[in-house]
């Protein structure tokens, strides 16, 4: 087994007590006080991750917006300096490769937020279409030289605000600004992963524990707390947010998984774009649906999901709602019984169990 | 509370035992109450059911994820701890005392003295 990959916050997981997990060949906390706890401090209060593991590719030159947008379903032409998307990087399947935040920098400069365990290959995979179709810019892997630490949840921007002269309510959501913290570089992002308002921001590796450890102090008042993957994971499913590797991958399109809004044929060629144009067209087979436990049991990845008591789709997601109290998931299932209030069974350990489907996202916070 | 009682035996598996005639009490350590985080659900089996060493008689179910519980004996069950269904954070709590899943009638008295001393297993989850 080869070596487990390292944040530069890993001393300080292992300080406060975390329970360190390998995750996609990173060994990071998957809990500190207990999944529940933290997940609660996000919705009530705050909450501070460590996502460093996450990569960021920058593509730069006179032609970025070109591959940018040739190589994503949404239209980076849209974004005015220092606004962030949402988008898929695609195939030319029109399936996923990844699915990954775009921030416009200059006309010039756009900064890709990527996931952790599909970095090499999304850059690679840009960096092929940028040769092949020859466009004027250059590919950067910066994920190295980056690390990233996300403070989520109602009190996160007073938390933040203690930190930086950056006015953060300035700030709108899916927006960014580079400045500093703790008068140090920062580049920081009103965005997230757990359906609360939050930055996310990204900083020098050298830097990242001091900025740790003063944000875990200026947090304190607000009840603060360090959280794990664990509780990123029930925040996000809450927040019906999609994961790679459960909801999308490299065999799902963008309107399987219920995300046509990020895709934007009218701005002309991109990969994958004539299969989803003919998608679009003749519509989808399967469809991503929310679901609900009624009986006993909470659905997990890759349950089997059955309809009038015959096998139809499958689990992708599912736990606990801490905030609903409820076991929430999701699933594929045919087109025509991916209907908000279809009953549908999950088969929980060779137990077919009530469960019904509904819309997402489960959990929506108060504006 | 994380006290290990001295009169249990353990297993690798994470299980205790505690022994009083002819019936064991069968939980789960503090060790793998924490190993799984906040527990969710508990499965047992019926009073009544045949459950053999080493072979799975029912789950727990963490935040994140379904663990089988492995019978340290053979025999019968005879009761299960009913409070799990409803109140299952009792195993993060209290995994050596309140939260004890079923009691086993036992098929044979010896198969208890080749389990884990306490000595041995807090040595083995040290290791």
């Amino acid at each position: 087994m080869s070596e487990l990959l390292k944040t530069p916050l890993n001393a300080a997981h292992r300080a406060l007590g975390a329970r360190m997990v390998d995750f996609g060949g990173w060994d990071m906390p998957v809990q500190y006080t207990g999944i529940i706890d933290e997940h609660t401090a996000v919705r009530t209060a705050a909450g501070l991750f460590d996502v460093s593991h996450m990569g960021e590719i920058e593509v730069r030159g006179p032609q970025a917006l070109e591959l940018v947008n040739y190589v994503t379903t949404n239209d980076a032409s849209k974004l005015a300096v220092g606004q962030v998307h949402y988008s898929g990087l695609m195939y030319e399947t029109g399936c996923f490769v990844d699915d990954i935040l775009v921030h416009k920098v200059s006309d010039a400069e756009y900064f890709l937020c990527v996931n952790a365990s599909n970095q090499d290959k999304d850059f690679a995979h840009i960096e092929q279409w940028r040769r092949e179709k020859g466009f004027d810019c250059e590919v950067v892997n910066r994920g190295p030289e980056l690390a990233q630490i996300a403070v989520q949840g109602p009190k996160a921007i007073q938390i933040l605000q203690k930190l930086t002269k950056t006015d953060l309510a300035a700030i709108k959501y899916y927006w960014f600004a580079d400045g500093e913290v703790s008068r140090e570089r920062a580049r920081i992002a009103r965005t997230g992963y757990t359906g609360e308002d939050g930055f996310e921001i990204y900083v020098a590796p050298e830097q990242a524990e001091a900025r740790w450890r003063e944000l875990l102090a200026a947090g304190e008042e607000f009840g603060l707390k360090p959280c794990g993957l664990g509780a990123r994971n029930t925040l996000r499913l809450e927040a019906g947010m999609a994961l790679y590797g459960h909801e999308i991958d490299a065999s799902i399109t963008p309107y399987e998984a219920g995300l046509g809004w990020i895709v934007k044929p009218a701005k002309g060629e991109f990969l994958g774009s004539d299969v989803l144009a003919r998608q679009k067209a003749e519509g989808v087979k399967r469809k991503l649906i929310g679901f609900e436990m009624r009986g006993r049991g909470i659905g997990r990845d890759g349950y089997e999901i059955r309809v009038d008591g015959v096998a139809a789709g499958w689990v992708t997601s599912g736990g606990p709602s801490p905030t609903l109290g409820k076991n929430i998931g999701f699933g594929y299932l045919p087109v025509d019984k991916a209907v908000a209030g279809t009953a549908i069974e999950v088969v929980v350990r060779s137990q077919a169990v009530e469960a019904v489907a509904i819309p997402t996202p489960f959990y929506k916070r108060a504006k | 509370m994380s006290d290990y009682p001295e009169t249990y035996r353990y297993t690798k598996e994470h299980e205790w035992v505690a022994v009083d005639g002819d019936t064991g009490t069968v939980g789960i350590t503090f060790h793998a109450q924490k190993e799984l985080g906040d527990i969710v659900y508990v499965d047992l089996p019926r009073a009544g059911t045949k459950v053999e060493a080493g072979k799975s008689f029912g789950s727990v179910e963490s935040v994140k994820a379904v663990s089988d519980i492995y019978s340290p004996v053979t025999g019968e069950v005879v009761d299960i701890n009913a409070d799990l269904a409803d109140g299952p954070e009792k195993l993060n709590e209290d995994p050596h005392g309140a939260a004890w899943l079923v009691k086993i009638r036992l098929a044979d008295m010896g198969e208890v003295e080749t389990l884990l001393s306490l000595e041995d297993y807090l040595a083995y989850i040290e290791a």
